[in-house]
């Protein structure tokens, strides 16, 4: 097992387990931020920027980290087109066509 | 010159809080320094015992408080090392028999006398935890090498932080190099990467703390153990010393990864 290890590096190790799970607990533990508020998040994002471009809603991911720099609320949002979607909602402003 | 008061706290119980008090004083002490030890866990005291200091108890830290005694006929002498000092907790008594008030007046006592005041904080984070950590110059934090205590310690760096004390000094407890190598346990870059406060100590498990600790005799008496070094090496880095921090096992690249730590 440990030749094994030595070969295929310290993946597999349970300390990396370890490591790896403490990680997660530790930054939803340091923040007030629950799974819940996450994809409340989610939503309203997707909503805003579907509003404006085009993206796979199904796919975004919201995600909140911590690193050396402090803590890093990232959405990765796959796009689909980039051509501006156009607004009818009530309120906004419309194009102006003479 | 004033002494410092030092709180040796932790997260979760049993990672080796009042063995690392105890051990911290008796290194000190070997070094000339004069040290008071505080047992702050009122109820369940236990530093006397692992002193070895249990049959000399006359007066505790509550008859102090509550004016039963003067600080000065509480405090044992220990008779192995003159510059070596224990006030004991009551063990009747509750944890709110001393409020975070009395705790800094007495520490504040002994400071004037002592170049080091150690408090033996309780685990976990309920009333006496603020009390013990209410006096701290300095808060050293003991984790082991494991899931649950990283975590508990997390949450306890987020409260001396939230109190407005000094962000704790780490000392890794228990470490077993054998485990570190197969790859079954965090090692020292893992546990700093993951807390991210500075290291002070590494101490490898050592059976010789079990008989120790049933004799009543301190490893750090004596020069002949592995955990006894490195608690005399925590003493002198205490006492500001520059001692380099001594790798037990580690996985590779665990150089750079801890200097980067060290380095700050």
């Amino acid at each position: 097992m440990d030749v094994f290890e030595r070969i295929f590096g310290r993946s597999s190790s349970s300390a990396s387990v370890a490591k790896k799970r403490l990680q997660v607990i530790l930054t939803q533990d340091r923040t007030d931020i629950s799974l819940e508020t996450l994809n409340v998040l989610k939503d309203e994002i997707v909503s805003a920027i579907s509003r404006h471009i085009e993206i796979e809603a199904a796919n975004v991911e919201v995600t909140i980290s911590n690193d050396a720099e402090g803590y890093r609320l990232t959405a990765n949002i796959p796009v689909v087109s980039t051509r501006t979607v156009r607004v009818r909602t009530a309120g906004a402003r419309a194009p102006r066509r003479t | 010159m004033a002494g410092q008061v030092i709180t040796i706290t932790s997260g979760k119980g049993g990672v080796g809080k009042t063995t690392a008090t105890a051990n911290i004083g008796v290194a000190l002490a070997r070094r000339g320094q004069r040290v008071a030890c505080v047992d702050a866990d009122i109820g369940l005291r236990n530093l006397d015992v692992v002193m070895g200091l249990e049959n000399r108890i006359v007066y505790d830290l509550v008859d102090v408080v509550e004016g039963n005694a003067k600080l000065r006929q509480a405090l044992i002498k220990d008779k192995r090392l003159p510059e070596l000092h224990l006030l004991p907790a009551a063990q009747t008594r509750l944890k709110s028999a001393v409020n975070e008030a009395q705790m800094q007046e007495v520490c504040g006592e002994l400071k004037k006398e002592f170049d080091f005041v150690l408090v033996d904080s309780p685990a976990g984070i309920e009333s006496g935890f603020k009390t013990s950590v209410a006096p701290a110059d300095q808060v050293l934090l003991v984790v082991t090498p494991e899931v649950s205590s990283v975590r508990d310690a997390d949450r306890v760096i987020g409260l001396i932080e939230a109190y407005e004390k000094p962000t704790p000094q780490l000392i890794i407890n228990r470490l077993r190099p054998a485990l570190i190598r197969r790859g079954d346990m965090l090692d020292t870059a893992d546990v700093l990467e993951i807390l991210a406060v500075e290291l002070i100590g590494i101490v490898p498990e050592d059976e010789r703390i079990i008989s120790s600790t049933n004799k009543g005799q301190p490893v750090a008496l004596e020069d002949h153990s592995e955990s006894g070094a490195a608690f005399m090496r925590i003493a002198q880095r205490l006492m500001g010393e520059q001692v380099p921090f001594q790798m037990f096992a580690e996985s590779p690249g665990w150089l750079e990864r801890v200097s980067k730590f060290l380095r700050r």
